[in-house]
């Protein structure tokens, strides 16, 4: 089984309305260029505009932040998977 | 000492704070000239809440009333989904006060707020971070059907104690420290509260006063308390037509007001702070010569881990 990162509600529109998408083995890095070739529109949000990762946007890999491991160098394995989760709203 | 009660000691009531609940409101009122010279735009400081936040006041109203109604009889426990500040207001009030506080909150809150609430001693249940706010609150919900009589669910979504709170203290310090004289009045949305009170207030005395709300400009976004209604469930109170202009704000330019009032201002505020800040100064800018008021909720020090101050600092 593939990896696969898992998109939030907010953005599914901007990944063909899907839930999560496969991508393959690498880092987290490539992950993440991976998901950007299939759905190019998702860059805008996920993306600034020096090609860094907007810096509300938090990466977790197996329930991880990978601030914490290796950030985007952490390796990607067959079965992981990756969750973007922003910043929190609300009270 | 006999074993009889303790006798108080006498002190200056009313002019100092007797009580800790006694320190909540009548925060000061900043000039922020640095940033508009112009001097026509004001800002209130909720930080110096006791709590660290404007949520100290819905807060304490929402307990205070449950207690007078008898909702919250000693022994319940105080639950809620929050995430952050008022979980933090709830946690202060009832270490204060005696009642366990439980909060439902997503995994991805700041590392920060978790001590302070293990500081005052409430026990967090943290939920799915994909699901943000939400999630808690539907987690929140699910406590409380499955064992009614154990809680007192605050609702800080729907309990009209919230925007009540800012309509009988926020709004009326801010029309006093004006003097009678804000024409403009902005708000960040998170629960609504302080919109709808303030709001709400400011056009029973003068309906010309303009009111303005401030939500992030997509469901993706970094203003942490912040709510895109669009995209969120919807606080019971908030009224979408209630707001004489609404405004936009990219999470970006919040973080670079947030950077330029600490360098300029002096002031360490929070994020949605910045983004009240973004909105409140165009409006000063377009308005020259007439009195613009915003809320900061709250200081910055919960937000220093944020990775855009360590491109800052």
């Amino acid at each position: 089984m593939p990896a696969k990162i898992e998109i939030p509600s907010a953005l599914q529109r901007f990944a063909g309305n899907n839930g999560a998408v496969e991508v393959p083995e690498g880092n987290v890095k490539q992950a993440m260029d991976n998901l950007i070739d299939q759905y190019a529109d998702l860059k805008e949000h996920l993306f600034d505009d020096q090609g860094m990762i907007r810096s509300f946007v938090n990466i977790y890999l197996n329930d991880e932040d990978i601030r914490y491991e290796k950030n985007l160098d952490t390796e990607v394995k067959n079965g992981d998977v990756i969750q973007i989760v922003p910043s929190i709203a609300g009270g | 000492m006999s074993g009889s009660a303790v006798r108080k000691i006498p002190t200056a009531m009313g002019e100092i704070g007797d009580t800790l609940t006694g320190l909540i409101g009548n925060t000061p009122l900043l000039r922020l000239e640095r940033i508009v010279p112009e001097g026509n735009l004001f800002a209130k400081a909720e930080w110096e809440n006791p709590g660290g936040s404007t949520k100290d006041r819905p807060a304490w109203k929402i307990i205070s009333a449950a207690e007078r109604d008898g909702q919250l009889p000693p022994g319940k426990t105080i639950l809620d989904a929050t995430s952050g500040n008022t979980g933090i207001a709830y946690a202060m009030i009832g270490a204060s006060r005696g009642y366990p506080v439980r909060l439902c909150m997503p995994a991805s809150v700041s590392p920060a707020r978790v001590k302070i609430l293990q500081a005052f001693g409430a026990e967090m249940i943290l939920t799915d971070p994909g699901l943000f706010s939400d999630g808690a609150i539907v987690k929140a919900r699910e406590l409380f059907s499955a064992d009614p009589g154990r809680y007192f669910y605050a609702d800080q979504y729907s309990n009209e104690n919230n925007w009540k709170a800012h309509f009988e203290t926020t709004g009326p310090e801010i029309y006093r420290q004006t003097r009678q004289s804000v024409r403009h009045f902005i708000a960040t949305l998170g629960t609504s509260g302080t919109f709808m009170g303030v709001g709400r207030y400011l056009k029973a005395q003068d309906s010309s006063i303009q009111i303005v709300e401030v939500q992030p400009d997509s469901a993706f976004h970094g203003l942490e308390g912040m709510k895109h209604m669009e995209s969120a469930m919807v606080p019971e109170f908030y009224d979408p037509e209630f707001a004489d202009r609404k405004m936009a704000v990219r999470t970006e330019a919040a973080y670079a007001a947030v950077v330029a009032l600490s360098k300029k201002e002096g002031l360490l505020v929070g994020i949605s702070s910045g983004a009240a800040l973004v909105a409140a100064r165009q409006i000063a800018a377009e308005h020259p010569g007439e009195c613009v008021v915003t809320v900061f909720p709250d200081n910055g020090l919960k937000y220093l881990s944020e990775r855009f101050w360590s491109d800052n600092l």
